[in-house]
C-alpha cells in the first residue's frame, strides 16, 4: 500500500532544490552584504504569542495549525509557525533586546490551513526584519533589498504596490468608525477587500470624494500624494503624516529609479502593520509583502520600538525562477570490471581524489544510463585504469588519477 | 439504497420518539430504557436506524455513515466550527429541547459585560464541553491569553475557583441564578434539528423521509433577555482558598465512593446516593467539596484545580498516555469499582486478535481500522503498541458498544461482567487492564506545608479501608 503524502503538502525534489537553494543563497549573500544577521526561529511557538488584537486575524487564527503539546494539560496551545515577522519580535525580544539597530533575515517555512488543499499549507519565505529604525529611509532600504534579490534571480520586471496602514487607520478614525468596526473593515481590508472601506457612507463630502480617488487610482509619482492632500481638506490634518511619509517613500524610490505604484487599495496581509505596506511583484505575479510595524513589539510585551520588514515567497519564486540543465560536463563515473577488494579501493580512491580536487566523480554501482556523464573512468580485471571521452569516444590508458587530472584540465 | 438514520439517546429521546410518533414511522424499540440501539420502523421496514448520544451523532452524520440525524444544533456547531469544510448540512430546526448556550461568569468574578473579560483575568481559563466553541470564542473576542480545559460535564459547578469563564448551554435561564452564576451573552440559540449528510442528499432520494420529519417550519421562539447582571448576589459561599480540595465522582462511582467515604469516616453531608448539590459540605474543617465526572478529575488536579480525588484508574491512564510528564500521580488504590478494559470486536469477524484486523486492510477488505473509544488515548496507544496498520480512533461519548459493527471495527471499552458485550454479539479479543477506582493527586503541590497535615490525614483514613477492601 503506497501511503501518498498529505494532503496541502509539497514535496521540494532535486530539481526544485537546486533552485531553493540558489534563491536562499542569493538572497542569503545580499541581506549579508548588507549587514543583516541571519536567524532561525522555532517551528512550535506559543498560541497566544498571536492572539492580541493588533498581531493575528480571528480570520487568520481559524487557519493556524495548533493543538496541544504532549505536556499541554494546561489547555494552553502550541502552533505551527504561522507566518515570520511575530516570532521574530519575540526572537529579538527575548535575545536582542539591548542592540539599538538589529537587521535579521531568515529562510523559514509557515503553517496555514488552506481550504481545498490544492494551494500549500507548508510555505517558504526569505524574511528581512529591520528592528529600531523608523526613517522612511529604513523602509526603502528594504525595498531595494527585495528589489536587489528579485532582480538578480531574473525573473522578469519587478515592481513595488505602496499602500499605507497608518492612512487607512486614520481614514478610519475621520470615518467616525468605532474601534470595533475599525478593527472589522481593517480585517477585511487586510483579507483583499478594500471595499469594505468605500461602503462606508460616512464622513464629510470632501472625505466622500477623496475615498475613490484615493482607492481607485494607482499613483506613480509623489504627484498623486499632492493631489489627494487638495481634495482631502478637512480631514487632512489627520492624515498628513501618513501622507507625509508615503510621499517621501516615493520620491526616494522614484530617485533611485525604483519601479513603484501607490496603490492604497493593495494594502493586504498583517494586522501589525501601522506604517507603510508592501507587495511586490515580479513578472506581474505576487512575490512578496511587508510593512512596517511600529506598534508590533509593544505589542508582544517590549518597548516602544519601531521595526519595518519584508518576506519574499519561495514557492512563487521556485515557480518562476528556471534553473539552468545540469550539465554532463566534467562529470566522472568511476568503477572496477572485477569485484575484488583491491580494485574497488583504487576506484574508492580515485573518485576521493578527484573529488578533492574539485571534480564531480561518482561511483559506478551499477548504473545503467552513462549518458549524464561524460568520462568513464573504468579499472579492468588486469591493468590499469582507462578514461574514455564519450563525447568523442576517445580512450586512453592512465596510470593514476593525477593523470585523469591532466587529460580533464586539457579538455576544457 | 437502504437510508439509515441516527437518534439521540438522553434528553431529547422521549420528545423525538414523540415526534416521530407523530410521523407516523411507528417504531419499535425506541423508548426509554429500552436496551436495544437498533429501533426499527414498520412503515419503513428498509429504514436502518441507530441510537448514539447525541453528541456523537453531528459526526456519524458527516462521515457519511448515516444519512440523517437528530441532535441538538449545539453539537453541531461544535463540530462544523472546527471542520467548516464538512460534508453536514443543517436541514431545519425541529421545534423542541431548547438549549441556548451561554458564555457564563461567577457572580463572584466581578465582570458584568463580555468585553471585560480581557481586562479582568490575566489567562483567561474557560472550562466547556464545547471546546471548539470555546475556542472559537476565545479568538473572536480576541483574548489576549486563554486556557480551554475540556470537561465531560457539571460545568456549573466550575467558576470561579477553577475556571474564570463558561461556555455551557441550559435550558432554562433562570437557572443560571440558583447556580451563583450570570450569563454574559447567548452564543448560539439551539434546539433539536435534523442534519444530513451532503452527498446523501445529492445522490440519495430521502425525500418520504424528509416529508415525515418536516415541522420544522416551527415559530421561532422570541429568545428571553438575559438576566440584568446589576444586584445579584451568589448564593454560593466561597470557601477557604488554603482548605484541601477534594473532588468526587458524580454517576455510577458516586454510591460505592459515598459508602467508602462513610466507611473510612469522612462524612459528607449532601453526597449521597442520588445527586443532591455539586458542592456538598464535609464534616472536617478546611475540607471542600465539588460533585464532577471522574473523566475530568485528571486534568484538574494536574491544573492544580483540586488537591485530591476520587476517580478510575482507567481515566487516570487515559489522561497520562496523552499528558506523559502530567504531574498527577495516583496516591491509593482504593479497592472498588472494578472494571476491566479491553479490546472488543462484534463476532461475525472471523479474527480473533488485532493481526487479523490488519491483515483485513493488507487485503483490502477493509479500508481503514476504525477504533472507537471513550478512552481516545488508550485507544490510540493501543493502536499504537499493536502496530495497528492504517487505523483512525473515533471518540464516543457513551453507548460506544452500539457502534460495533457498523460504525466501528474494533471498540476499547470498560465492561464489568462481559454481559453487556455478550448481549451486543460482541467478542473480547484482548485485555488491555483492570482498573478500580483510586486516589490522585499533583505531585507538585500535595505537600505544600500549609495542606500537608490535612491531606496526609485524609489519605490514612482512607488507607485504612483501601487496604481492607484490596486484600478481600
Amino acid at each position: 500500500m503506497r501511503v501518498p503524502r498529505c494532503k496541502g503538502m509539497r514535496d521540494l525534489l532535486p530539481e526544485d532544490m537546486a533552485k531553493f537553494r540558489h534563491i536562499e543563497g542569493l538572497f542569503r549573500g545580499c541581506c549579508l552584504k548588507q549587514g543583516y544577521e541571519e536567524v532561525r526561529t522555532p517551528t512550535l511557538e506559543y498560541l497566544h504569542l498571536f492572539t492580541a488584537t493588533g498581531t493575528l486575524t480571528p480570520g487568520m487564527l481559524g487557519r493556524v495549525y495548533s493543538f496541544l503539546d504532549w505536556d499541554g494539560w494546561s489547555g494552553e496551545r502550541v502552533v505551527l509557525r504561522p507566518e515570520g515577522t511575530i516570532p521574530a519580535a519575540r526572537l529579538y525580544l527575548e535575545n536582542l533586546e539591548r542592540n539599538d539597530m538589529t537587521k535579521l533575515f531568515y529562510v523559514e517555512n509557515t503553517f496555514t490551513f488552506e481550504e481545498t488543499g490544492e494551494e500549500n499549507r507548508e510555505r517558504w519565505q526569505c524574511g528581512a526584519e529591520l528592528i529600531g529604525s523608523s526613517l522612511p529611509l529604513a523602509d526603502v532600504e528594504l525595498i531595494l533589498l527585495a528589489f536587489e534579490v528579485l532582480e538578480k534571480l531574473g525573473i522578469g520586471a519587478v515592481e513595488v504596490k505602496l499602500s499605507h496602514a497608518g492612512l487607512i487607520k486614520a481614514l478610519m478614525v475621520e470615518l467616525g468608525l468605532g474601534p470595533a468596526e475599525q478593527t472589522e473593515i481593517w480585517d477585511q481590508i487586510l483579507e483583499g477587500n478594500v471595499k469594505a472601506l468605500e461602503e462606508v457612507k460616512a464622513g464629510d463630502a470632501d472625505l466622500q470624494r477623496a475615498l475613490p480617488i484615493l482607492l481607485d487610482i494607482k499613483g506613480s509619482s509623489p504627484g498623486f500624494v499632492e493631489n489627494i492632500r487638495a481634495l482631502l481638506g478637512k480631514a487632512l490634518p489627520k492624515l498628513e503624516p501618513s501622507l507625509n511619509n508615503l510621499a517621501t517613500i516615493a520620491e526616494l524610490l522614484g530617485a533611485m529609479e525604483c519601479p513603484y505604484q501607490i496603490d492604497i487599495a493593495s494594502g493586504r496581509g498583517f494586522e501589525y502593520y501601522t506604517g507603510v505596506m508592501l507587495q511586490f511583484y515580479a513578472a506581474a505575479q505576487s512575490v512578496g509583502g511587508g510593512g512596517r510595524y511600529d506598534d508590533l513589539i509593544p505589542l508582544v510585551g517590549g518597548a516602544p520600538v519601531p521595526a519595518s520588514g519584508f518576506a519574499l515567497y519561495m514557492d512563487q519564486l521556485m515557480d518562476l525562477f528556471q534553473i539552468e540543465e545540469r550539465s554532463p560536463e566534467q562529470r566522472i563515473l568511476v568503477g572496477s570490471e572485477g569485484g575484488d577488494v583491491k580494485g574497488m579501493k583504487a576506484c574508492l580512491e580515485a573518485a576521493r581524489f578527484l573529488n578533492e580536487a574539485g571534480y564531480h566523480a561518482e561511483l559506478d554501482l551499477g548504473t545503467k544510463a552513462v549518458t549524464g556523464y561524460r568520462w568513464i573512468l573504468s579499472l579492468p580485471k588486469e591493468g590499469r585504469f582507462q578514461l574514455t571521452d564519450q563525447s568523442t569516444g576517445v580512450k586512453s590508458e592512465v596510470a593514476s588519477a593525477a593523470e585523469v587530472l591532466e587529460i580533464l584540465g586539457g579538455s576544457g | 439504497m437502504r437510508l439509515r438514520l441516527a437518534l439521540p439517546k438522553g434528553r431529547l429521546l422521549a420528545e423525538t420518539a414523540a415526534l416521530l410518533e407523530r410521523t407516523g414511522l411507528e417504531l419499535l424499540d425506541y423508548a426509554e430504557g429500552s436496551r436495544s440501539y437498533r429501533p426499527r420502523s414498520a412503515k419503513f421496514p428498509e429504514l436502518f436506524l441507530k441510537v448514539f448520544q447525541e453528541k456523537d451523532i453531528p459526526i456519524q452524520v458527516a462521515i457519511g455513515n448515516y444519512d440523517l440525524g437528530i441532535c441538538g444544533l449545539d453539537w453541531v456547531e461544535e463540530l462544523s466550527v472546527r471542520y467548516p469544510s464538512g460534508d453536514l448540512v443543517k436541514v431545519g430546526a425541529l421545534g423542541y429541547g431548547k438549549s441556548d448556550l451561554y458564555v457564563v461568569v461567577s457572580s463572584h468574578a466581578g465582570v458584568t459585560a463580555v468585553g471585560e473579560i480581557n481586562d479582568r483575568f490575566d489567562t483567561v481559563r474557560i472550562v466547556s464541553e464545547y471546546q471548539n466553541l470555546a475556542e472559537t470564542f476565545a479568538l473572536k473576542m480576541r483574548l489576549r491569553r486563554f486556557k480551554v480545559l475540556p470537561i465531560w460535564g457539571a460545568a456549573e459547578v466550575y467558576p470561579p475557583e477553577s475556571a474564570d469563564v463558561v461556555i455551557m448551554a441550559q435550558t432554562a435561564i433562570d437557572e443560571f441564578a440558583k447556580q451563583g452564576l450570570i450569563p454574559l451573552a447567548r452564543i448560539l440559540a439551539s434546539g433539536a434539528f435534523l442534519i444530513a449528510n451532503r452527498n446523501s442528499l445529492a445522490k440519495a432520494d430521502m425525500s418520504k423521509l424528509i416529508t415525515c420529519l418536516r415541522p420544522f417550519e416551527v415559530e421561532a421562539e422570541e429568545a428571553q433577555p438575559l438576566p440584568s447582571v446589576a444586584g445579584v448576589k451568589s448564593k454560593i459561599a466561597l470557601k477557604n482558598e488554603k482548605g484541601v480540595r477534594l473532588a468526587l465522582p458524580d454517576g455510577h462511582q458516586q454510591r460505592p465512593t459515598m459508602e467508602f467515604l462513610v466507611k473510612a469516616g469522612l462524612n459528607i453531608g449532601g453526597y449521597a446516593e442520588a445527586l443532591e448539590t455539586r458542592r456538598p459540605t464535609p464534616e472536617l474543617p478546611d475540607v471542600s467539596v465539588k460533585v464532577i465526572r471522574p473523566q475530568d478529575m485528571p486534568l484538574q488536579v494536574a491544573n492544580e484545580n483540586f488537591d485530591l480525588a476520587i476517580t478510575g484508574e482507567d481515566w487516570l491512564k487515559d489522561h497520562v498516555y496523552r499528558f506523559p510528564s502530567s504531574p498527577v500521580e495516583e496516591i491509593l488504590d482504593l479497592g472498588f469499582g472494578w472494571v476491566t478494559v479491553v479490546a472488543v470486536v462484534s463476532r461475525d469477524l472471523p479474527l480473533d486478535d488485532t493481526r487479523g484486523l490488519s491483515d483485513l486492510v493488507k487485503e483490502g477488505r477493509l479500508p481503514t481500522i476504525r477504533v472507537a473509544s471513550e478512552y481516545v488515548n488508550i485507544a490510540d496507544k493501543y493502536a499504537r503498541d499493536k502496530h495497528l496498520e492504517r487505523y483512525k480512533v473515533i471518540p464516543t461519548w457513551g453507548a460506544s458498544e452500539a457502534f460495533l459493527p457498523e460504525d466501528a471495527d474494533l471498540l476499547i471499552e470498560n465492561t464489568e461482567t462481559g454481559e453487556t458485550l455478550n448481549r451486543h454479539n460482541l467478542k473480547i479479543i484482548d485485555t488491555l487492564f483492570q482498573s478500580s477506582a483510586c486516589l490522585i493527586g499533583n505531585r507538585n503541590t500535595l505537600f505544600q506545608p500549609s495542606k500537608k497535615g490535612r491531606i496526609e490525614h485524609i489519605i490514612k483514613v482512607m488507607e485504612k479501608v483501601a487496604r481492607e477492601k484490596v486484600s478481600k
